[in-house]
């Protein structure tokens, strides 16, 4: 019998604990096939994050950092430069990236440093209790905003993808979701172009994915997943955002003399 | 007496807004989530009042120091791992003699640690935390009670003394509800004078860290010094319990005092005269009061959910004058009234005195 | 006296308005009184667990090591707390969720099908204040009256319906045990 799905070799084989229908399961899943499928297990170290995530070296079997809450591209900047031919990897929610380590993503993306940034992107602080995210929508309800996000006091969801894609550093940027089949695919296929974007040493890459949070948003799972559709992609806007081509060697704009 | 039954963290939002706190900035983190979210909610509705999420706690502690130029009663709570960040703005407080009111609900540690009560974090609290050398009042609350009144009695010592307070509670004390009576807070005693509000037609003001003149700058840490000095003789608070016969005397704080109570009273029924001695400020720390006991019982027992930080502050206290003994539980363990029953019944005879095979 | 009781089910179940309900009602009847909830990443979406202390005198731990009485609302509760239980301790058990049965020979065990009864009432979601209604039965650790004070009080529910309802789940629980201790 012809085996068509299993667990991919870099999981171990732990149950998830996250709630039913969170996207970080999922997006664990596809980093972990794509790891295979691109067999870099052996060299790759992945940076983790504070946050629901924080577990995640319980299911990924590679090596794995925990940062301080938003430290993680500074730690995998530290990482890269001391081993430049492994492949490093930094899984981020919206609170860690866009808020307390807004500095430290900001600056390794502008410094161009060849490492791939999962973003996690639930709209919420899911660890400690469904708080407002700088990615939150306006009108968002969590326990920090009550009233709902409102812009002149919370300012603005923060669109982490478009204002990077704005830095000469950044080579790769692609914006999906993993809410339905077709989408958890598309995700996939961003994941590998992120992870090969570093292998062929061109600069800063980062996939956010848009991912449900049910317990927090307080919805039910396909809910959630309707949620992205109707709403939250309008905010974030899903597709390729910036794909530089390869960096030649001479005469490229990206080497200062 | 209007007692409601509200938790710790909302406690300590609820009592600050009485005493008039008007800015509140924080960021999450576990186990003080409900400081800012009952801010969030609370804050809006008084007039004044002003709420932010900030980005980091690093943003929080100077957006703190913002309002608290400006004149404004402000407030910022975190855990272990935030307050580590807030160090180098609660050193600005510090240097520019600026009042604000900052939480520490203690989680375990080291680095990102747990999210379990803890008491890791005594020596920095008490020692100042960040660079350069300064003090802030930290004040160790052990009932919910407690946290309201400290919590509002700290804002006027800030005041007072122009100078960051610390409540220095843990997560077991930030979770837990038990009946509160609020008490009245005391009107806010601070000169406009000291107000950065525009200059209008008067002398601008400056507030600042930056003193490049050497001696200018060591005049100015002695003058901080001996405001420190003025506030660990008239500041220190404590708590005895069960000592007027006490042969030994259990000293903690915080969390662990609750639990030293408990124990005490089983040792009691065990027959042994055993009391305790709970520092309520931890720094300024009672040592003279401290030293007092020490006349009446000769051996002292230190418990800490710790590897032992005030057991330092004990021993400065009272080395040279009695036998000071120590029982920690680190990491986020809760230890029982039970197993410090225990420890106590096997280290101590009836006469407090320790059992010779552990001397 | 010193009476330590854990409540334990899934979030969602109403676990911890229960266990909010009856520190107050403890409150109220003049009792020393801690309540500690579980908390942080451990409760998201998963369970939910709350310890009631209640006392003539001072508290000094709100944990329960050994608690005298224990309440679940559903099977891992059970498998998790029941070995806590203080020797000779009680154990109330929402029957139509727990399938399974306590290995707890030397307590007490209530067996209420708590979720069947408020499905009868006409909500299901009051099955918690059911199980509230035997166990204030069982133990009278809080008088009724106040008990449902509190717990109106803790709802902060004007809802004429909603008030009722819970009312008559209470009922239901507290008749549906004959003995009490
Ligand atoms: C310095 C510091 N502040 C706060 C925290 C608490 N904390 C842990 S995770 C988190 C937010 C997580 O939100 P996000 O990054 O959006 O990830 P999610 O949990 O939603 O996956 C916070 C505030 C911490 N660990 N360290």
């Amino acid at each position: 019998m012809k085996k068509v799905f299993e667990r991919p070799k870099s999981m171990k084989k732990n149950i998830f604990h996250y709630c039913a229908g969170c996207g970080h399961s999922i997006a664990h899943r596809l980093i972990a096939e794509v790891i295979d499928e691109l067999g870099i297990r052996g060299v790759l170290i992945g940076v983790l994050p504070a946050g629901c995530a924080v577990l995640a070296y319980n299911y990924f079997d590679v090596d794995m950092i925990e940062a301080q809450h938003g430290r993680g591209p500074a730690t995998a900047t530290g990482i890269k430069r001391a081993l430049p031919d492994r492949v490093v990897f930094c899984y981020q929610g919206d609170g860690d990236l866009a808020a307390i380590g807004i500095a430290e993503s900001f600056h390794a993306a502008n410094r161009g440093e060849n490492i791939t940034v999962v973003f996690i992107n639930n709209a919420v602080y899911g660890m400690t209790g469904g708080q407002m995210a700088p990615t939150s929508m306006l009108g968002q309800r969590t326990t920090t905003s009550p009233g709902g996000r409102k812009s002149l006091l919370d300012g603005y969801p923060i669109q982490v993808s478009e204002v990077f894609s704005l830095l000469p550093g950044t080579s790769y940027i692609e914006r999906c979701t993993v809410n339905s089949p077709a989408s958890i695919l598309k995700a996939k296929k961003a994941i590998r172009k992120a992870f090969q974007c570093q292998i062929d040493g061109r600069g800063f890459s980062l996939v956010e994915i848009l991912s449900p949070c049910p317990t927090n948003w307080k919805m039910t799972p396909i809910e959630s997943c309707r949620w992205i559709d109707e709403v939250m992609s309008k905010t974030f806007p899903l597709g390729v955002i910036k794909d530089l081509p390869e960096i030649k060697k001479k005469g490229d704009k990206r080497h200062d003399g | 007496m209007n007692k409601v039954l509200m938790q710790g963290n909302r406690i300590i939002g609820e009592a600050a807004i009485r005493a008039g706190c008007r800015f509140y900035a924080g960021y999450p983190i576990t186990p003080q989530n409900e400081i800012p979210e009952y801010m969030a909610e609370r804050l809006p509705e008084v007039e004044g009042g002003v709420f932010i999420q900030s980005e980091s706690e690093i943003a929080a502690i100077h957006m703190v120091i913002g309002a608290s130029a400006a004149g404004v009663r402000a407030m910022t709570s975190s855990s272990s791992p935030g307050i580590s960040l807030k160090q180098e703005g609660i050193s600005s407080l510090a240097a520019c003699e600026l009042p604000a009111v900052i939480i520490n609900m203690m989680r375990g540690g080291p680095g990102l640690g747990n999210i379990s009560p803890s008491q890791g974090d005594y020596f920095q609290a008490t020692r100042g935390g960040g660079h350069g050398g300064y003090r802030t009042i930290v004040l160790g609350p052990a009932t919910v009670q407690e946290m309201a009144d400290l919590t509002m009695d700290a804002f006027d010592l800030a005041d007072q003394y122009r100078i960051p307070a610390m409540i220095l509670a843990d997560g077991m004390m930030g979770q837990m509800m038990e009946p509160v009576v609020f008490k009245e807070p005391k009107p806010r005693v601070y000169p406009e004078s000291l107000m950065m509000r525009g200059a209008g037609e008067g002398k601008s003001k400056i507030i600042r860290g930056l003193i490049l003149d050497p001696l200018e700058m060591e005049e100015h840490n002695w003058t901080l010094d001996r405001k420190y000095r003025v506030i660990a003789q008239s500041e220190t608070r404590h708590e005895h319990y069960k000592t007027e016969d006490a042969e030994l005397i259990l000293v903690a704080y915080g969390t662990a005092a609750r639990i030293a109570k408990g124990a005490i009273k089983r040792l009691r029924e065990a027959g042994l005269r055993v009391g305790l001695f709970r520092p309520i400020t931890l720094w300024p720390f009672p040592t003279n009061e401290l030293r007092e006991f020490a006349k009446k019982s000769e051996n002292f027992l230190v418990f800490e959910m710790s590897t032992g930080q005030m057991l330092e502050d004990v021993r400065l206290a009272l080395q040279g004058y009695a036998r000071i003994g120590f029982h920690g539980r680190p990491g986020g363990v809760v230890p029982t009234p039970i197993e410090l029953t225990n420890v106590v019944m096997h280290q101590y005879d009836r006469k407090g005195g320790v059992i010779e095979q552990y001397q | 006296m010193m009476v330590k009781t854990l409540l334990s089910g899934f979030g969602g179940q109403g676990v911890l308005m229960m266990g909010h309900a009856l520190a107050h009602g403890a409150m109220s009847a003049g009792y020393h009184v801690t309540y500690l909830p579980s908390y942080g990443a451990e409760v998201r979406g998963g369970t939910a667990n709350c310890t009631i202390a209640v006392s003539n005198d001072e508290i000094a731990s709100p944990i329960a090591s050994e608690p005298d009485h224990l309440v679940v609302l559903n099977t891992p509760s059970l498998y998790t707390f029941q070995n806590r239980v203080a020797r000779g301790g009680s154990l109330f058990l929402n029957s139509s969720i727990v399938s399974v049965e306590s290995s707890r020979h030397d307590c007490r065990i209530y067996k209420i099908p708590a979720s069947e009864i408020a499905e009868k009432i006409g909500n299901p979601r009051t099955a918690n204040t059911i199980m509230m209604g035997a166990f204030l039965k069982v133990t009278g650790l809080v008088p009724s009256d106040i008990y449902l004070h509190s717990m109106e009080e803790v709802m902060g529910s004007k809802k004429k319906t909603i008030v009722e309802i819970n009312r008559r789940a209470f009922a239901a629980g507290y008749d549906y045990l004959k003995e009490s201790l």
